[in-house]
């Protein structure tokens, strides 16, 4: 992914499978572009992260990781992304206790309607990213060959 | 290390425009696992799928993925012909290059290294795939409706009709609903009761159908296929069996002045009563908080002159358990209290009446014999004023029950009231200040241009600001007219509100028992808004009539049939199978915390004392917790908020989506 | 103007955009007959920025600030505070008020009530 030494990111997203999961399909339906680097992985609901998958992708040498779900209220299993939503919020609060730039973490929700959202939403995600550089601090260097 | 075989589509051009399939299959055929991989113009076509079960038997292929499409587009395609093949067809995983990949990018050297990146993510979790059976569970064949309304009536005959026993659980001592205090229906003007009896009549002789009136649901257990309900029969102190409704005891009964509420207490019962002559069952009630023999102990009159013997004033509320293999909700409405809205003078005088009451005056069974009465004075009154949406469509706090929402029967039940007023008193001016007249529907804008045009009905826009009672009695009615930006003043004899509809206060509380969600206005959140209309997101519960939003009749009946034909759909099966990726618990880690059971949105967790004694260690007995896979639903909830990692869920476990992670950030 | 429609959004801290142009206010009005424009014209007026002709009008002085239409309003527009925000945009430009303070008592007469009375000093004094 290293073309001319341009810094690319590498970016996980968490997409539950009934809202946002079926956003970004629709983003490609519509042929919204974002950048490649955004990889995304499909979860049953955004409650079923576990805030040490994220740790996991830093530690990895992820840049930035997102996590969209359904819009509160709209959850296919009525209450879950509540629970991501706490969850979250008690993660990144330790992530940036640990230094980590608030940026590089973010929940966003997408319903299975918004692709032009979540396109959106990627592309100004990979530009903050991009502007934040590398992540050096928590990525742990014996996973590096 | 599972051998893997790889599969990678073109799509036509779809992907291989903007991916190099070539280079994605050969690359992928290197990874360590792999020990098959090709590609093809199109995977999902038959001759696609025959490569994969013919790899699968040749290669002896232990895990497949299928680099494609959208996984919410073919994974059920490519699971089959997996299936076909012999292997588990949970052993495969689908890469999604195409709608997050190759319609997204135009750069075929970033697609191409994203389309691998994606399916090396899928190769590292096929490789922690768990072959998964979905398992079953028997259907009892036997659904409930709770409520007796059009909505509920109409759905338990679509399920009778079909064979299938319904039992129709109704909190008032009759089935009906509001139907029966209805006069008229629009845009046909046939009378409410000629068209809803034979109905009831019907639900009482259909040997399918046991109705449970006088009771209410007590606790719901269980889930799809297989719930236990309690449902509570209130003591109504007659034999349901000896009565035959003849109705000496109503006549004789000496407590005479109970407010009626078949008459919304325009007028008075007895304490022993039978709702209204058409009441299914026909059977009388006694009123355990009025009958002078229930609360003192004397009287004891509708004993002596009841020649069945069906008085018993010792019955007791019995508790019924049955099982049930589908539960329809269709628990109806009410018209919001509007004593909030000092502004129309509700409260204040008697000739103020919301529009249900004014059906009431309006039919024959009614206080006024269906004489278009005052209630103060019993004057036909000459000029009535119709207000339109009061408590609908309303931001504000001020009055505290208003509704954001538009009722949506308010426009057409108005013009019906309108038009009846001046078919039957054409002496009679009649104004209906609306907002918007909103009628869509068949046959529903020309009824109302009809009480416009040839009812001579006076229409303005713009709201009632005010109604001032007068010494005269006739009531001032101070409103603004918007096309002529004039403030009018009528003086009216009568003024009817259009008051909003909310769900019955019984939903909020049914709906905590069935788990099924609501929306912040206590109708029922139906599963999808556009294409599972009918169905509860809590498997196995379904929606009829106004219980899911605002309905008129022709609407409920047409969504009660639609919620019959899913129960039909679902009782015609012997078994379900479930969806197989559920959580599961590791007794061996599990601490009995309760954490995941707190989280659960589907009480799917239970626990029990179990025994794990070995004889070297001597006695122990810990606490557990056990997933009911037929009510899970697979969210996951659990698995993160359990403390000792002992909470997993299949098809997603923990393992599969770290390794996920890893092969996408290396 | 827009600038004045700012002034006067923010003065008032109404969005008239919540409006459903139901005529409640105008309908509840006691000054209704009194007034030039009428509460609902003020929302849609004010939501076009057409502030400069309620500012030309009587009307903003004739309303009695009884808030009636505040307490009626079912969807909380409150079009009470846009005229008294109106009013306010007056008053700020120098020289335009519609009275000099001293005028008032040579006004009030013992019938007047009070809430008026106060509402009057509110209205043209500075």
């Amino acid at each position: 992914m290293q073309v001319n030494n341009e810094f690319r990111p590498k970016i996980v997203a968490f997409c539950c499978n009934w809202c946002s999961y079926a956003g970004a399909d629709l983003a490609g339906t519509n042929r919204a572009n974002y950048p490649a680097d955004v990889k995304i992985i499909r979860v049953p609901c955004s409650c079923r992260v576990n805030p040490m998958f994220i740790l996991r992708a830093f530690q990895r040498g992820a840049d930035g990781v997102i996590l969209c779900g359904c819009h509160p209220g709209d959850c296919h299993y009525t209450t879950g992304n509540y629970y991501a939503r706490r969850r979250m919020t008690m993660l990144f609060s330790m992530l940036s206790y640990l230094g980590i730039e608030k940026g590089r973490t973010r929940v966003e929700w997408v319903s299975a309607a918004e692709g032009a959202k979540f396109a959106a939403t990627m592309n100004e995600f990979v530009e903050t990213i991009t502007a934040l550089g590398e992540n050096k601090r928590l990525e742990d260097l014996r996973c590096k060959k | 290390m599972r051998r893997i075989g790889v599969f990678v589509c073109h799509c036509g051009t779809n992907i291989a425009g903007t991916v190099d399939v070539k280079t994605v299959a050969e690359t992928l055929g290197k990874e360590p696992a792999v020990v098959y991989a090709t590609d093809y113009p199109y995977m999902c076509s038959e001759a696609g799928q025959n490569i994969i079960k013919d790899a699968i038997k040749e290669y002896k292929l232990e895990g497949v993925v299928v680099c494609s499409c959208s996984p919410r587009m073919h994974e059920a395609t490519f699971r089959k012909a997996v299936s076909a093949a012999g292997l588990n067809p949970y052993l495969l995983e689908v890469a999604n290059i195409r709608e997050q990949c190759s319609w997204i990018h135009k750069d075929m050297e970033a697609g191409t290294a994203k389309a691998i990146v994606l399916g090396r993510a899928a190769i590292a979790k096929v490789q922690l795939n768990a072959p998964l059976i979905a398992g079953e569970s028997p259907v009892v064949k036997r659904a409930l409706v709770i409520g007796g309304g059009i909505a509920g009536i109409q759905t338990a005959l679509d399920i009778a009709d079909a064979g299938y026993p319904v039992d129709i659980v109704e909190k008032e001592p009759t089935i009906g609903g509001k139907m029966t205090q209805i006069d008229k229906t629009f845009p046909t003007l046939d009378c409410s009761s000629c068209i809803l009896t034979p109905k009831m009549v019907e639900c009482a002789q259909n040997e399918n159908i046991t109705i449970y009136s006088y009771s209410e649901v007590e606790a719901v257990t269980g889930f799809v296929g297989n719930f236990s309900v309690k449902i509570r029969r209130k003591a109504r102190f007659v034999d349901e069996n000896k009565c035959t409704g003849c109705g000496v005891c109503t006549e004789k009964c000496p407590v005479k002045n109970v407010p009626d509420e078949y008459n919304l207490g325009l007028s008075n019962r007895h304490a022993a009563y039978i709702p209204f002559a058409q009441a299914i069952p026909n059977v009388a009630v006694l009123d355990k908080n009025r009958c002078i023999k229930l609360t003192k102990g004397k009287c004891g009159l509708c004993s002596t002159v009841c020649s069945a013997g069906a008085i018993d004033y010792e019955q007791k509320e019995t508790i019924v358990e049955e099982k049930y293999g589908a539960i329809v909700a269709a628990t109806g409405y009410n018209p919001i209290k509007i004593d909030g809205y000092d502004e129309f003078a509700y409260s204040q005088s008697k000739d103020v009446v919301t529009s249900l009451e004014f059906e009431r005056i309006l039919k024959a069974d009614g206080p006024t014999d269906g004489h278009l009465q005052r209630l103060s004075d019993g004057k036909q009154p000459k000029t009535i004023v119709f207000v339109q949406c009061v408590g609908s469509r309303e931001s504000g706090s001020s009055h505290g029950c208003g509704k954001e929402y538009c009722s949506k029967i308010c426009c057409m039940y108005t013009a019906k009231h309108a038009m009846l007023c001046r078919e039957k008193y054409p002496d009679t001016d009649v104004y209906v200040f609306y907002i918007d007249v909103r009628t869509p529907g068949k046959n529903y804008d020309e009824f109302y241009r009809r009480a416009v045009e040839q009812y001579g009905v006076h229409y303005i826009k713009g709201m009632v600001g005010k109604v001032a009672p007068q010494a005269d009695g006739s009531l001032m009615v101070q409103a603004s007219d918007l096309i002529s930006n004039e403030q009018l003043h009528v003086k009216a004899d009568m003024v009817v509100l259009a008051a909003a509809i909310e769900p019955d206060k019984s939903a909020r509380p049914l709906a905590t028992m069935l788990t099924a969600s609501m929306d912040t206005n206590d109708f029922f959140t139906e599963a999808h808004a556009k294409l599972r209309p009918v169905e509860s997101p809590t498997a196995g519960v379904f929606l009829s009539g106004v219980c899911q939003g605002p309905k008129d009749i022709p609407e409920t009946v047409a969504q009660a049939g639609a919620a019959a034909s899913k129960v039909i759909g679902l009782l015609a099966k012997d078994k379900l199978s479930c969806n197989p990726c559920v959580a599961h618990s590791n007794e061996m880690m599990c601490n009995g915390c309760s954490s995941c059971a707190n989280v659960c949105p589907y009480g799917a967790i239970t626990y029990a004392d179990k025994d794990f004694s070995r004889r070297q260690d001597g006695s122990m007995i810990r606490r557990v917790a056990s997933v009911n896979e037929a009510v899970c639903q697979g969210c996951g909830a659990c698995t993160v908020a359990c403390p000792s990692g002992a909470m997993d869920l299949k098809g997603f476990s923990t393992s599969q989506i770290m390794a996920e992670v890893d092969a996408i950030c290396k | 103007m827009a600038d004045l429609k700012e002034q006067v959004l923010t003065a008032s801290g109404v969005n008239p955009l919540k409006c459903m142009r139901c005529g409640k206010c105008s309908g509840t009005c006691p000054s209704y007959d009194a007034m030039e424009y009428h509460p609902h014209q003020f929302v849609y007026m004010v939501e076009k920025g057409d502030i400069e002709t309620l500012m030309k009008s009587e009307s903003i002085y004739k309303c009695l600030s009884c808030f009636a239409c505040i307490e009626r309003c079912p969807r909380d527009v409150e079009p009470a505070k846009l005229v008294e925000a109106v009013r306010l945009a007056v008053i700020r430009q120098q020289g335009q008020n519609h009275l000099k303070p001293q005028q008032v008592p040579e006004m009030l007469d013992e019938e007047l009530p009070q809430q008026a009375i106060v509402s009057a000093f509110r209205k043209y004094s500075k």
